[in-house]
């Protein structure tokens, strides 16, 4: 089971760094998009395997679902001459590297050096999930009604990962969550108010003009005589 | 989480993916698109390291951190191609060393 874990490992690990490389090496912007969507399958991929479901499917739906065809759709919407953008590839190549394994060299420095530390500690604390009690505890019925019962079962062993990351969004990170929703309010009006273009040409309705009109300025009657016309 | 994978695997991907992310914007001088996609590259690797500590620390709050991050990367993706085609409408081309016209 370990070995089969390690080896599914590996294999998202290499599908996702290759796809990582073509999203920046490839030469149409098309394939890019798509060779993202690749990576972040494979990052889902990966966050199953560690076991957190939620986050892997909520990567799924918002990045594959709506921020790559976002990107996809804007790739295909512009004319633009993507071979030209190429120009310059080579020589921007030698210092991209130096920083890059810089860059690669540090965090691999960093990441070592936080794994040789001295980690007895924590180490030694049991490996369970430790779950944040809410700080204010809700008002438990003290027959033990649903509330309890619920509470309960949140902090057993064998909660999903959905519950847990709910037990603790809508409580103790709960500003956090609504700071998040304003955030995606002003990201909706930010790109509409951006994007929105006012056509001189276009009819568009003036509810205020609309119900200023009266009868006797828009209507008018008249006496027609008989086959005489107006 | 006792799963068969050390952490330092995690890590070790997450540094490589960051780096290619880096590694895209410098390459990709001239395609405002391309650098927008190594910024959600470098944003997964994030992610990467905060769901890896999360589980092998037992501590959920890395993984609400990643909501976070997820809701933030969504509306600067939105914001940022939001940008790119008014420049396009604007300009006729998206050519990052030709944005000069603020003279900055």
């Amino acid at each position: 089971m370990n070995a089969v874990q390690l080896l599914l490992f590996y294999i998202l690990a290499l599908v996702c760094t290759a796809s990582a490389v073509m999203v920046i090496a490839s030469r149409n912007p098309v394939h890019s998009v798509l060779y993202l969507i690749l990576a972040f399958f494979n990052a889902a991929g990966l966050f199953v395997l560690i076991g957190a479901e939620f986050l892997a499917m909520v990567l799924v739906v918002v990045y594959v679902g709506a921020v790559a065809v976002l990107f996809l759709f804007v790739v295909m919407m512009l004319d633009i001459n993507f071979v030209e953008m190429r120009e310059g590839f080579l020589q921007y190549l030698p210092v991209g590297a130096l920083v890059g394994i810089i860059l690669l060299v540090e965090l691999m420095l960093v990441g070592g050096s936080w794994a040789l530390a001295d980690r007895t500690e924590v180490a030694a604390a049991p490996a369970t999930v430790v779950m944040v009690e809410p700080a204010a505890p809700v008002a438990v019925p003290p027959e033990g009604g649903e509330t309890a019962v619920v509470a309960r079962r949140v902090r057993a062993e064998e909660v999903t990962n959905t519950q847990m990351l709910g037990a603790v969004l809508y409580t103790e990170y709960f500003y956090l969550f609504q700071a998040a929703g304003a955030i995606l309010l002003v990201a909706i009006v930010g790109a509409i108010t951006l994007t929105l273009r006012e056509r001189p040409a276009t009819k568009r309705q003036d509810i205020g003009r609309q119900v200023r009109r009266r009868p006797f300025e828009s209507v008018e009657l008249r006496k027609v005589k008989p086959r005489a016309g107006i | 989480m006792d799963t068969a994978i050390p952490l330092s695997h995690y890590l070790a991907l997450g540094a490589v993916v960051f780096t290619i992310g880096i590694f895209g914007v410098f390459l990709n001088r001239k395609n405002v698109i391309i650098i927008l996609m190594s910024i959600e590259l470098i944003l997964l690797a994030v992610n990467i390291n905060f769901v890896a500590f999360s589980a092998y620390l037992g501590d959920i709050a890395g993984q609400v951190f990643t909501m976070f991050i997820l809701t933030v990367a969504a509306g600067e993706a939105a914001i940022g191609l939001a940008i790119l085609v008014v420049y396009f409408r604007n300009r006729g081309n998206i050519q990052v060393d030709e944005i000069n016209m603020m003279r900055g």
